[in-house]
Protein backbone atom coordinates (compact mmCIF):
# COMPACT_ATOMS: atom_id res chain seq x y z
CA UNK A 1 0.00 0.00 0.00
CA UNK A 2 1.24 3.29 -1.01
CA UNK A 3 1.74 5.90 1.74
CA UNK A 4 -1.41 8.39 1.51
CA UNK A 5 0.29 11.76 0.78
CA UNK A 6 -3.11 14.31 0.95
CA UNK A 7 -5.97 13.66 2.36
CA UNK A 8 -8.97 15.77 1.93
CA UNK A 9 -12.82 15.06 3.62
CA UNK A 10 -15.95 16.46 3.39
CA UNK A 11 -14.51 19.65 1.74
CA UNK A 12 -17.27 21.91 0.85
CA UNK A 13 -17.59 25.63 -0.12
CA UNK A 14 -19.79 27.61 -1.99
CA UNK A 15 -19.41 31.27 -3.99
CA UNK A 16 -23.19 32.86 -4.20
CA UNK A 17 -25.48 30.71 -5.79
CA UNK A 18 -22.35 28.39 -6.94
CA UNK A 19 -21.29 25.11 -5.11
CA UNK A 20 -17.45 24.73 -5.93
CA UNK A 21 -17.14 22.06 -3.94
CA UNK A 22 -19.78 19.90 -2.34
CA UNK A 23 -18.26 17.17 -0.33
CA UNK A 24 -14.70 16.40 -1.63
CA UNK A 25 -12.97 13.12 -0.42
CA UNK A 26 -9.91 12.53 -2.38
CA UNK A 27 -6.57 10.91 -1.48
CA UNK A 28 -3.55 11.40 -3.04
CA UNK A 29 -1.02 8.88 -2.83
CA UNK A 30 2.36 8.35 -2.45
CA UNK A 31 4.12 8.00 -6.34
CA UNK A 32 1.45 8.30 -8.74
CA UNK A 33 0.58 10.99 -11.41
CA UNK A 34 -3.36 11.38 -10.44
CA UNK A 35 -4.99 13.21 -13.14
CA UNK A 36 -8.11 15.50 -12.38
CA UNK A 37 -11.10 15.93 -15.55
CA UNK A 38 -13.90 17.49 -15.88
CA UNK A 39 -15.33 20.42 -17.37
CA UNK A 40 -15.02 23.81 -16.92
CA UNK A 41 -16.66 25.52 -13.89
CA UNK A 42 -16.47 22.38 -12.18
CA UNK A 43 -14.14 23.38 -9.45
CA UNK A 44 -11.06 21.53 -10.22
CA UNK A 45 -9.05 24.96 -9.73
CA UNK A 46 -11.29 25.47 -6.50
CA UNK A 47 -9.99 22.14 -4.99
CA UNK A 48 -6.76 22.82 -5.56
CA UNK A 49 -7.20 26.42 -4.12
CA UNK A 50 -8.60 24.62 -0.78
CA UNK A 51 -5.67 21.97 -0.72
CA UNK A 52 -2.80 24.66 -1.05
CA UNK A 53 -4.50 26.79 1.87
CA UNK A 54 -5.74 29.84 -1.15
CA UNK A 55 -9.20 29.05 0.30
CA UNK A 56 -10.64 28.33 2.96
CA UNK A 57 -13.59 25.72 2.63
CA UNK A 58 -16.54 26.25 4.63
CA UNK A 59 -16.19 22.52 5.67
CA UNK A 60 -14.23 19.42 5.47
CA UNK A 61 -10.49 19.47 6.28
CA UNK A 62 -7.01 18.92 4.49
CA UNK A 63 -4.36 16.77 5.85
CA UNK A 64 -0.92 16.03 4.79
CA UNK A 65 0.91 13.39 5.40
CA UNK A 66 -1.50 13.40 8.66
CA UNK A 67 -0.64 17.27 9.87
CA UNK A 68 -3.93 18.87 9.71
CA UNK A 69 -3.51 21.35 6.89
CA UNK A 70 -7.03 23.17 6.67
CA UNK A 71 -5.97 26.78 7.85
CA UNK A 72 -2.85 26.99 6.88
CA UNK A 73 -1.22 29.76 4.66
CA UNK A 74 0.25 28.82 0.93
CA UNK A 75 3.80 29.98 2.53
CA UNK A 76 3.46 27.43 5.23
CA UNK A 77 2.07 24.57 3.03
CA UNK A 78 4.19 25.40 0.17
CA UNK A 79 7.26 24.97 3.01
CA UNK A 80 5.40 21.13 4.40
CA UNK A 81 6.49 20.04 0.86
CA UNK A 82 3.27 20.63 -1.36
CA UNK A 83 4.15 22.95 -4.42
CA UNK A 84 1.83 24.30 -7.26
CA UNK A 85 2.19 25.37 -10.78
CA UNK A 86 -0.76 27.67 -11.71
CA UNK A 87 -3.49 27.36 -14.37
CA UNK A 88 -2.41 31.13 -15.34
CA UNK A 89 0.91 31.25 -14.74
CA UNK A 90 2.20 33.40 -11.76
CA UNK A 91 5.27 34.69 -12.86
CA UNK A 92 7.51 38.09 -11.54
CA UNK A 93 7.27 39.70 -14.53
CA UNK A 94 9.72 42.44 -14.25
CA UNK A 95 12.40 39.55 -13.19
CA UNK A 96 14.05 38.06 -15.86
CA UNK A 97 13.19 33.67 -16.18
CA UNK A 98 16.87 33.17 -14.18
CA UNK A 99 15.85 35.36 -11.35
CA UNK A 100 12.90 34.16 -11.15
CA UNK A 101 14.12 30.58 -10.49
CA UNK A 102 16.81 31.88 -8.50
CA UNK A 103 14.29 33.26 -6.38
CA UNK A 104 12.72 30.21 -6.13
CA UNK A 105 15.73 28.11 -5.21
CA UNK A 106 16.69 31.12 -2.48
CA UNK A 107 13.35 30.51 -0.97
CA UNK A 108 13.42 26.69 -1.05
CA UNK A 109 17.54 26.84 0.51
CA UNK A 110 16.33 29.54 2.84
CA UNK A 111 19.15 31.80 1.31
CA UNK A 112 17.91 35.02 2.49
CA UNK A 113 21.45 36.57 1.99
CA UNK A 114 21.15 41.03 1.80
CA UNK A 115 24.63 40.64 0.37
CA UNK A 116 25.43 37.87 -1.67
CA UNK A 117 24.32 38.19 -5.40
CA UNK A 118 21.06 36.35 -6.26
CA UNK A 119 22.88 35.67 -9.62
CA UNK A 120 25.42 34.04 -7.62
CA UNK A 121 23.90 31.49 -4.75
CA UNK A 122 25.15 27.61 -5.45
CA UNK A 123 21.64 26.65 -6.99
CA UNK A 124 22.25 28.22 -10.05
CA UNK A 125 23.44 25.05 -11.35
CA UNK A 126 20.36 23.32 -10.69
CA UNK A 127 18.38 25.88 -11.89
CA UNK A 128 20.07 26.06 -15.21
CA UNK A 129 19.41 22.17 -15.24
CA UNK A 130 15.84 23.01 -14.39
CA UNK A 131 15.03 25.37 -17.05
CA UNK A 132 17.32 22.89 -19.64
CA UNK A 133 14.60 20.40 -18.58
CA UNK A 134 11.28 22.15 -19.21
CA UNK A 135 12.94 23.47 -22.29
CA UNK A 136 12.78 27.01 -21.86
CA UNK A 137 17.01 28.14 -20.93
CA UNK A 138 17.14 29.84 -24.38
CA UNK A 139 15.28 32.84 -22.41
CA UNK A 140 16.71 32.48 -19.24
CA UNK A 141 17.93 36.24 -19.69
CA UNK A 142 14.88 37.45 -20.67
CA UNK A 143 11.98 39.10 -18.66
CA UNK A 144 9.30 37.00 -17.72
CA UNK A 145 6.77 39.85 -19.09
CA UNK A 146 8.74 39.18 -22.84
CA UNK A 147 7.84 35.50 -22.91
CA UNK A 148 4.69 33.58 -25.29
CA UNK A 149 1.96 32.44 -22.75
CA UNK A 150 3.17 28.81 -23.44
CA UNK A 151 6.47 29.16 -22.37
CA UNK A 152 5.44 31.33 -19.40
CA UNK A 153 3.38 28.03 -18.27
CA UNK A 154 6.66 25.73 -18.46
CA UNK A 155 8.43 28.59 -16.02
CA UNK A 156 5.66 28.57 -13.85
CA UNK A 157 6.11 24.46 -13.76
CA UNK A 158 9.93 24.99 -13.19
CA UNK A 159 9.35 27.23 -10.50
CA UNK A 160 7.72 24.90 -8.49
CA UNK A 161 9.86 21.99 -9.20
CA UNK A 162 12.53 24.68 -8.00
CA UNK A 163 11.09 23.66 -4.35
CA UNK A 164 11.95 19.91 -4.74
CA UNK A 165 8.59 19.07 -3.40
CA UNK A 166 6.96 16.11 -2.28
CA UNK A 167 3.75 16.53 -4.02
CA UNK A 168 3.45 18.60 -7.27
CA UNK A 169 -0.02 20.19 -8.36
CA UNK A 170 -0.41 21.42 -11.75
CA UNK A 171 -3.27 23.25 -12.97
CA UNK A 172 -3.99 22.15 -17.07
CA UNK A 173 0.46 22.23 -17.53
CA UNK A 174 -0.38 21.50 -21.07
CA UNK A 175 -2.78 24.19 -22.02
CA UNK A 176 -1.12 27.04 -23.96
CA UNK A 177 1.15 24.64 -24.95
CA UNK A 178 1.26 23.68 -28.86
CA UNK A 179 -0.26 20.62 -28.99
CA UNK A 180 2.46 19.26 -31.24
CA UNK A 181 4.52 19.67 -27.91
CA UNK A 182 2.85 18.54 -25.47
CA UNK A 183 3.69 14.89 -25.45
CA UNK A 184 7.05 15.36 -25.26
CA UNK A 185 6.72 18.13 -22.30
CA UNK A 186 4.43 15.38 -20.40
CA UNK A 187 7.07 12.65 -21.17
CA UNK A 188 10.18 15.11 -19.75
CA UNK A 189 7.93 16.16 -16.84
CA UNK A 190 6.68 13.37 -15.55
CA UNK A 191 10.31 11.15 -15.90
CA UNK A 192 11.80 14.08 -14.12
CA UNK A 193 9.11 13.70 -11.76
CA UNK A 194 9.67 9.98 -10.92
CA UNK A 195 13.75 10.29 -11.03
CA UNK A 196 13.27 12.66 -8.48
CA UNK A 197 10.55 10.93 -6.92
CA UNK A 198 7.25 13.74 -6.52
CA UNK A 199 4.05 12.62 -6.71
CA UNK A 200 1.87 14.69 -9.05
CA UNK A 201 -1.82 16.33 -9.36
CA UNK A 202 -2.49 17.40 -12.25
CA UNK A 203 -5.42 19.04 -14.11
CA UNK A 204 -6.14 17.67 -17.52
CA UNK A 205 -8.43 18.12 -20.51
CA UNK A 206 -6.68 16.33 -23.03
CA UNK A 207 -7.62 12.05 -22.55
CA UNK A 208 -4.94 11.36 -24.42
CA UNK A 209 -1.85 12.59 -21.75
CA UNK A 210 -4.37 11.11 -18.75
CA UNK A 211 -4.45 7.85 -20.41
CA UNK A 212 -1.07 7.80 -21.20
CA UNK A 213 0.78 9.54 -18.00
CA UNK A 214 -1.87 9.20 -15.01
CA UNK A 215 -1.74 6.37 -12.57
CA UNK A 216 -5.69 6.80 -11.56
CA UNK A 217 -7.75 9.78 -12.37
CA UNK A 218 -10.51 11.43 -10.89
CA UNK A 219 -14.01 13.12 -12.39
CA UNK A 220 -14.84 16.12 -11.53
CA UNK A 221 -18.38 17.58 -12.43
CA UNK A 222 -20.30 20.23 -10.48
CA UNK A 223 -18.36 20.49 -7.37
CA UNK A 224 -18.34 16.03 -7.35
CA UNK A 225 -16.29 13.72 -7.95
CA UNK A 226 -18.23 11.31 -9.67
CA UNK A 227 -15.48 8.38 -10.05
CA UNK A 228 -11.90 8.05 -9.10
CA UNK A 229 -9.88 4.99 -10.86
CA UNK A 230 -7.20 3.58 -13.04
CA UNK A 231 -7.66 6.05 -16.31
CA UNK A 232 -8.59 2.38 -18.82
CA UNK A 233 -11.81 2.02 -16.25
CA UNK A 234 -12.74 5.24 -15.78
CA UNK A 235 -12.56 6.53 -19.38
CA UNK A 236 -14.32 3.72 -20.60
CA UNK A 237 -17.15 4.26 -17.67
CA UNK A 238 -20.54 5.82 -20.17
CA UNK A 239 -21.63 8.38 -18.11
CA UNK A 240 -18.31 9.81 -17.91
CA UNK A 241 -17.85 9.58 -21.59
CA UNK A 242 -20.85 11.61 -22.37
CA UNK A 243 -20.73 14.53 -19.94
CA UNK A 244 -17.19 14.77 -19.54
CA UNK A 245 -15.43 13.68 -23.14
CA UNK A 246 -18.37 14.46 -24.49
CA UNK A 247 -18.41 11.38 -26.96
CA UNK B 1 32.95 52.22 -24.78
CA UNK B 2 30.18 49.91 -22.47
CA UNK B 3 27.19 51.30 -21.44
CA UNK B 4 28.55 50.02 -18.02
CA UNK B 5 31.67 52.14 -18.31
CA UNK B 6 29.94 55.28 -19.31
CA UNK B 7 27.62 54.50 -15.89
CA UNK B 8 30.87 54.56 -13.81
CA UNK B 9 32.64 57.50 -15.28
CA UNK B 10 29.87 59.62 -14.89
CA UNK B 11 29.31 58.33 -11.33
CA UNK B 12 33.53 59.20 -11.12
CA UNK B 13 32.58 62.67 -12.25
CA UNK B 14 30.06 62.92 -9.83
CA UNK B 15 31.25 62.01 -6.86
CA UNK B 16 34.19 64.38 -7.76
CA UNK B 17 32.40 67.21 -8.33
CA UNK B 18 31.01 66.87 -4.88
CA UNK B 19 34.40 66.41 -3.61
CA UNK B 20 35.62 69.50 -5.37
CA UNK B 21 33.32 72.05 -6.20
CA UNK B 22 32.43 73.05 -2.67
CA UNK B 23 36.19 73.81 -2.39
CA UNK B 24 36.20 76.17 -5.17
CA UNK B 25 32.50 77.39 -4.17
CA UNK B 26 32.47 76.87 -0.68
CA UNK B 27 28.81 78.71 0.05
CA UNK B 28 27.93 74.95 -1.72
CA UNK B 29 29.68 73.06 0.63
CA UNK B 30 26.41 72.66 2.90
CA UNK B 31 23.73 72.75 -0.09
CA UNK B 32 26.26 69.68 -1.23
CA UNK B 33 26.23 68.26 1.97
CA UNK B 34 22.44 68.65 2.33
CA UNK B 35 21.84 66.94 -1.04
CA UNK B 36 23.94 64.23 -0.38
CA UNK B 37 22.02 63.25 2.83
CA UNK B 38 18.83 63.60 1.61
CA UNK B 39 20.02 61.13 -1.01
CA UNK B 40 20.57 58.86 1.33
CA UNK B 41 16.76 59.41 2.82
CA UNK B 42 15.72 58.87 -1.17
CA UNK B 43 17.34 55.49 -1.20
CA UNK B 44 14.89 53.99 1.38
CA UNK B 45 11.97 55.38 -0.41
CA UNK B 46 13.57 53.80 -3.13
CA UNK B 47 13.93 50.53 -1.57
CA UNK B 48 10.26 50.50 -0.80
CA UNK B 49 9.24 51.65 -4.45
CA UNK B 50 10.74 48.25 -5.33
CA UNK B 51 8.03 46.24 -3.47
CA UNK B 52 5.71 49.01 -5.38
CA UNK B 53 4.74 50.74 -2.11
CA UNK B 54 5.09 54.84 -1.15
CA UNK B 55 5.20 55.85 1.96
CA UNK B 56 4.07 59.54 2.32
CA UNK B 57 5.23 59.24 6.04
CA UNK B 58 9.09 58.60 5.75
CA UNK B 59 10.04 62.08 6.95
CA UNK B 60 9.16 60.29 10.59
CA UNK B 61 11.95 58.70 10.18
CA UNK B 62 14.23 61.73 9.05
CA UNK B 63 12.58 63.15 12.42
CA UNK B 64 13.89 60.32 14.83
CA UNK B 65 17.32 61.06 13.13
CA UNK B 66 17.05 64.75 13.73
CA UNK B 67 15.61 64.48 17.46
CA UNK B 68 18.19 62.06 18.45
CA UNK B 69 21.20 64.30 18.09
CA UNK B 70 18.58 67.08 19.40
CA UNK B 71 17.56 65.54 22.33
CA UNK B 72 20.77 64.63 23.03
CA UNK B 73 22.40 68.29 23.20
CA UNK B 74 19.30 69.41 25.20
CA UNK B 75 19.18 66.21 27.72
CA UNK B 76 22.66 64.49 27.87
CA UNK B 77 25.34 67.47 27.11
CA UNK B 78 27.94 67.27 24.29
CA UNK B 79 28.60 64.76 21.91
CA UNK B 80 30.31 62.98 19.21
CA UNK B 81 29.27 62.98 15.67
CA UNK B 82 30.74 59.38 15.28
CA UNK B 83 28.23 58.89 18.22
CA UNK B 84 25.28 59.82 16.45
CA UNK B 85 25.36 58.32 13.51
CA UNK B 86 24.89 55.12 14.82
CA UNK B 87 22.57 56.01 16.99
CA UNK B 88 20.07 58.27 15.47
CA UNK B 89 19.89 55.57 12.34
CA UNK B 90 19.92 52.57 15.19
CA UNK B 91 16.79 54.31 17.12
CA UNK B 92 14.92 54.79 13.82
CA UNK B 93 15.57 51.32 13.05
CA UNK B 94 13.54 50.45 16.37
CA UNK B 95 11.18 52.91 15.38
CA UNK B 96 10.72 51.67 11.67
CA UNK B 97 10.64 47.97 13.43
CA UNK B 98 7.55 48.89 15.81
CA UNK B 99 5.94 50.74 12.92
CA UNK B 100 6.90 48.30 10.42
CA UNK B 101 4.72 45.55 11.79
CA UNK B 102 1.76 47.74 11.26
CA UNK B 103 1.99 49.04 8.00
CA UNK B 104 3.29 45.96 6.31
CA UNK B 105 0.25 44.27 6.49
CA UNK B 106 -1.17 47.06 3.79
CA UNK B 107 -0.34 47.83 0.57
CA UNK B 108 -0.55 50.51 -2.05
CA UNK B 109 -2.73 53.64 -0.90
CA UNK B 110 -3.62 52.06 2.51
CA UNK B 111 0.23 51.30 3.05
CA UNK B 112 1.12 55.17 1.90
CA UNK B 113 -1.80 56.13 4.14
CA UNK B 114 -1.12 54.50 7.46
CA UNK B 115 2.65 55.46 6.64
CA UNK B 116 1.06 59.48 6.39
CA UNK B 117 -1.18 59.19 9.66
CA UNK B 118 1.73 57.04 11.87
CA UNK B 119 4.33 60.28 10.17
CA UNK B 120 1.57 62.79 11.19
CA UNK B 121 1.27 61.67 15.37
CA UNK B 122 5.14 62.21 15.04
CA UNK B 123 4.74 65.22 13.96
CA UNK B 124 1.78 66.28 16.19
CA UNK B 125 3.71 65.10 19.29
CA UNK B 126 7.26 66.94 18.44
CA UNK B 127 4.36 70.26 18.40
CA UNK B 128 2.73 70.02 21.29
CA UNK B 129 4.98 68.84 24.03
CA UNK B 130 6.41 72.22 23.88
CA UNK B 131 7.98 71.47 27.42
CA UNK B 132 10.20 68.82 25.71
CA UNK B 133 10.80 69.91 22.11
CA UNK B 134 9.99 73.59 21.89
CA UNK B 135 7.60 72.68 20.05
CA UNK B 136 7.55 74.35 16.37
CA UNK B 137 10.94 76.45 17.78
CA UNK B 138 12.65 73.30 17.47
CA UNK B 139 15.52 72.53 19.06
CA UNK B 140 19.49 73.90 18.54
CA UNK B 141 22.02 71.39 17.47
CA UNK B 142 25.85 72.11 18.89
CA UNK B 143 28.17 71.56 16.44
CA UNK B 144 29.39 68.48 17.67
CA UNK B 145 32.55 66.96 17.61
CA UNK B 146 34.40 64.38 15.51
CA UNK B 147 36.13 61.41 17.05
CA UNK B 148 36.86 63.59 19.98
CA UNK B 149 38.50 66.40 17.82
CA UNK B 150 36.40 70.14 17.90
CA UNK B 151 36.36 71.99 14.57
CA UNK B 152 35.89 75.69 13.45
CA UNK B 153 32.63 76.37 12.35
CA UNK B 154 34.16 76.43 8.33
CA UNK B 155 36.52 73.81 8.68
CA UNK B 156 33.46 71.82 10.11
CA UNK B 157 31.53 72.07 7.05
CA UNK B 158 33.99 70.30 4.99
CA UNK B 159 34.65 67.79 7.54
CA UNK B 160 31.00 67.37 7.28
CA UNK B 161 30.91 67.11 3.50
CA UNK B 162 33.55 64.85 3.28
CA UNK B 163 32.26 62.36 6.11
CA UNK B 164 28.37 62.51 4.05
CA UNK B 165 30.31 61.76 0.55
CA UNK B 166 31.96 58.94 2.41
CA UNK B 167 28.73 57.66 4.19
CA UNK B 168 27.09 58.06 0.78
CA UNK B 169 29.33 55.50 -0.79
CA UNK B 170 29.13 52.60 1.75
CA UNK B 171 25.50 53.05 1.70
CA UNK B 172 25.15 52.84 -1.89
CA UNK B 173 26.95 49.95 -1.99
CA UNK B 174 25.22 48.41 0.76
CA UNK B 175 21.72 49.33 -1.05
CA UNK B 176 22.79 47.95 -4.35
CA UNK B 177 24.01 44.81 -3.11
CA UNK B 178 20.91 44.52 -1.17
CA UNK B 179 19.01 45.14 -4.26
CA UNK B 180 20.89 42.38 -6.05
CA UNK B 181 20.51 40.04 -3.31
CA UNK B 182 17.76 37.29 -3.04
CA UNK B 183 16.28 39.57 0.02
CA UNK B 184 16.08 42.38 -2.82
CA UNK B 185 14.89 40.29 -5.20
CA UNK B 186 12.23 38.97 -3.25
CA UNK B 187 11.21 42.30 -2.33
CA UNK B 188 10.74 43.25 -6.10
CA UNK B 189 8.72 40.06 -6.48
CA UNK B 190 5.61 41.57 -3.92
CA UNK B 191 5.29 44.09 -6.56
CA UNK B 192 5.67 41.49 -8.98
CA UNK B 193 3.18 38.94 -7.92
CA UNK B 194 2.79 38.81 -4.22
CA UNK B 195 0.48 35.41 -4.85
CA UNK B 196 3.82 33.52 -6.02
CA UNK B 197 6.25 34.80 -4.03
CA UNK B 198 3.98 33.11 -0.85
CA UNK B 199 3.89 29.96 -3.08
CA UNK B 200 7.42 29.95 -3.08
CA UNK B 201 6.88 30.02 0.76
CA UNK B 202 8.02 33.35 1.63
CA UNK B 203 6.42 35.68 3.59
CA UNK B 204 5.80 38.61 1.85
CA UNK B 205 5.35 40.44 4.74
CA UNK B 206 8.79 39.35 6.37
CA UNK B 207 10.33 40.56 3.33
CA UNK B 208 8.75 43.80 3.54
CA UNK B 209 9.59 44.17 7.09
CA UNK B 210 12.96 43.73 5.97
CA UNK B 211 12.77 46.43 3.48
CA UNK B 212 11.01 48.82 5.49
CA UNK B 213 13.98 48.85 8.39
CA UNK B 214 16.32 48.94 6.90
CA UNK B 215 14.47 51.96 4.99
CA UNK B 216 14.13 53.47 8.08
CA UNK B 217 17.40 53.40 9.10
CA UNK B 218 18.63 55.31 6.36
CA UNK B 219 16.04 57.82 6.70
CA UNK B 220 17.42 58.10 10.56
CA UNK B 221 20.93 58.87 8.89
CA UNK B 222 20.02 60.96 6.58
CA UNK B 223 18.16 63.08 9.97
CA UNK B 224 20.95 63.06 12.02
CA UNK B 225 23.85 64.58 8.86
CA UNK B 226 21.02 67.23 8.08
CA UNK B 227 20.08 68.42 11.28
CA UNK B 228 24.10 68.18 12.10
CA UNK B 229 24.44 70.63 9.02
CA UNK B 230 21.32 72.66 9.35
CA UNK B 231 21.83 73.10 13.68
CA UNK B 232 18.60 72.80 14.17
CA UNK B 233 16.06 69.80 14.34
CA UNK B 234 12.05 71.11 14.11
CA UNK B 235 9.30 69.18 13.59
CA UNK B 236 9.32 69.92 9.85
CA UNK B 237 12.07 67.49 9.95
CA UNK B 238 8.84 65.05 10.03
CA UNK B 239 6.22 67.01 8.62
CA UNK B 240 4.21 65.05 5.49
CA UNK B 241 5.08 67.72 2.53
CA UNK B 242 9.51 66.62 3.89
CA UNK B 243 7.54 62.77 3.02
CA UNK B 244 6.34 64.15 0.03
CA UNK B 245 9.72 65.61 -1.02
CA UNK B 246 11.34 62.48 -0.41
CA UNK B 247 8.99 60.49 -3.13
CA UNK B 248 9.54 63.24 -5.37
CA UNK B 249 12.74 63.67 -6.05
CA UNK B 250 12.69 59.44 -5.51
CA UNK B 251 10.61 60.09 -9.12
CA UNK B 252 12.16 62.67 -10.54
CA UNK B 253 15.54 61.00 -10.03
CA UNK B 254 14.63 57.10 -10.97
CA UNK B 255 13.95 54.48 -8.81
CA UNK B 256 15.70 51.81 -11.01
CA UNK B 257 19.15 51.99 -8.61
CA UNK B 258 20.80 53.91 -5.99
CA UNK B 259 22.17 56.55 -8.40
CA UNK B 260 18.51 58.33 -8.94
CA UNK B 261 18.19 59.41 -5.64
CA UNK B 262 21.48 61.73 -5.58
CA UNK B 263 20.80 62.57 -9.40
CA UNK B 264 16.80 63.62 -8.04
CA UNK B 265 18.32 65.49 -5.06
CA UNK B 266 21.15 67.26 -6.84
CA UNK B 267 18.04 68.86 -9.26
CA UNK B 268 15.99 69.08 -6.75
CA UNK B 269 17.92 71.18 -4.19
CA UNK B 270 19.92 72.97 -6.95
CA UNK B 271 16.80 74.42 -8.15
CA UNK B 272 15.70 75.31 -4.66
CA UNK B 273 18.43 77.14 -4.08
CA UNK B 274 18.46 79.06 -6.96
CA UNK B 275 14.63 79.27 -7.92
CA UNK B 276 14.32 80.33 -4.50
CA UNK B 277 16.54 83.21 -4.43
CA UNK B 278 15.49 84.78 -7.64
CA UNK B 279 12.18 84.00 -7.74
CA UNK B 280 10.89 83.66 -4.12
CA UNK B 281 8.30 81.77 -3.47
CA UNK B 282 8.21 80.58 -7.05
CA UNK B 283 10.47 77.68 -6.78
CA UNK B 284 7.37 75.20 -6.07
CA UNK B 285 6.41 76.37 -9.74
CA UNK B 286 9.29 75.87 -11.62
CA UNK B 287 9.78 72.35 -9.83
CA UNK B 288 6.27 71.20 -10.41
CA UNK B 289 6.88 71.51 -14.16
CA UNK B 290 10.34 69.86 -13.98
CA UNK B 291 7.89 67.11 -12.62
CA UNK B 292 5.56 67.12 -15.02
CA UNK B 293 8.10 67.01 -18.03
CA UNK B 294 10.02 63.81 -16.07
CA UNK B 295 7.07 61.80 -15.55
CA UNK B 296 5.52 62.85 -19.27
CA UNK B 297 8.88 62.80 -20.89
CA UNK B 298 11.75 60.34 -19.16
CA UNK B 299 8.83 57.85 -16.51
CA UNK B 300 12.18 56.14 -15.24
CA UNK B 301 13.64 59.53 -13.96
CA UNK B 302 16.73 61.55 -14.89
CA UNK B 303 18.91 57.95 -14.73
CA UNK B 304 16.09 56.11 -16.60
CA UNK B 305 17.16 58.80 -19.57
CA UNK B 306 20.69 57.60 -19.54
CA UNK B 307 19.34 53.50 -19.00
CA UNK B 308 16.83 54.37 -22.01
CA UNK B 309 19.44 55.85 -24.53
CA UNK B 310 21.36 52.22 -24.07
CA UNK B 311 18.44 50.13 -24.00
CA UNK B 312 17.97 51.94 -27.42
CA UNK B 313 21.86 51.18 -28.09
CA UNK B 314 21.78 47.38 -27.72
CA UNK B 315 18.87 47.06 -29.86
CA UNK B 316 20.68 48.45 -32.89
CA UNK B 317 22.65 45.05 -34.40
N1 LIG C 1 -12.91 33.09 -5.79
C1 LIG C 1 -14.09 32.83 -6.39
N2 LIG C 1 -15.14 33.66 -6.22
C2 LIG C 1 -16.33 33.39 -6.79
N3 LIG C 1 -16.58 32.32 -7.56
C3 LIG C 1 -15.57 31.46 -7.79
C4 LIG C 1 -14.28 31.67 -7.22
N4 LIG C 1 -13.46 30.66 -7.59
C5 LIG C 1 -14.23 29.84 -8.37
N5 LIG C 1 -15.49 30.32 -8.49
C6 LIG C 1 -16.58 29.67 -9.20
O1 LIG C 1 -16.58 28.33 -8.79
C7 LIG C 1 -16.82 27.47 -9.89
C8 LIG C 1 -15.68 26.50 -10.05
O2 LIG C 1 -14.58 27.21 -10.56
P1 LIG C 1 -13.16 26.52 -10.85
O3 LIG C 1 -12.75 25.79 -9.63
O4 LIG C 1 -12.25 27.57 -11.33
O5 LIG C 1 -13.53 25.51 -12.02
P2 LIG C 1 -12.57 24.65 -12.96
O6 LIG C 1 -11.17 24.87 -12.54
O7 LIG C 1 -13.02 23.25 -12.77
O8 LIG C 1 -12.83 25.12 -14.34
C9 LIG C 1 -17.05 28.36 -11.10
O9 LIG C 1 -18.42 28.57 -11.25
C10 LIG C 1 -16.36 29.65 -10.69
O10 LIG C 1 -16.96 30.75 -11.32
MG1 LIG D 1 -9.55 25.67 -13.57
Amino acid sequence: MSRVLISARGLKIRFGGVIAADGIDLDVLEGENLAIIGPNGAGKTTFLNMATGYLRPQAGTVSFLGQDITALPPRTITKLGIARAFQIPQLFLDQTVLENMMIAAAAHAGSMSAFRHLLDLPERKEVEDLLDLVGVRAFANRKAFELPEGQRKLVDIALALALKPTVLLMDEPTSGVASGEKLGLMDILTSALARQKVSSVFVEHDMDMVERYAHRVAVWSSGKIQVVGPPAEVLKNTEVREHVIGI
Amino acid sequence: MSGRLVSRLIIAAAIVVAAVLPIILPSWATLTTLILAKGIVVLGIIILLQAGQVSFGHAMFFGVGAYTIAFWGRYVGPGDLLLFLLLGPLIAMAFGLLIGLFVVRYREIFFGMLNLAFSMVMWSLLEKLYAFTNGADGIRVARPTLAGIAFTPEAFQYVLLYLTLGLVLVVSYGVQRYLDSPLGHMLRAIKGNETRLEYLGVSARKILLIGYVISAFLGGLGGVLVATAQQIATPEFAYWTKSGEFVFIAILGGIANAAGAFAGAAVFETVRFFASAQLANAWQLILGVVLIVIIMFAPNGLIGLRNRRKAQAEVRP
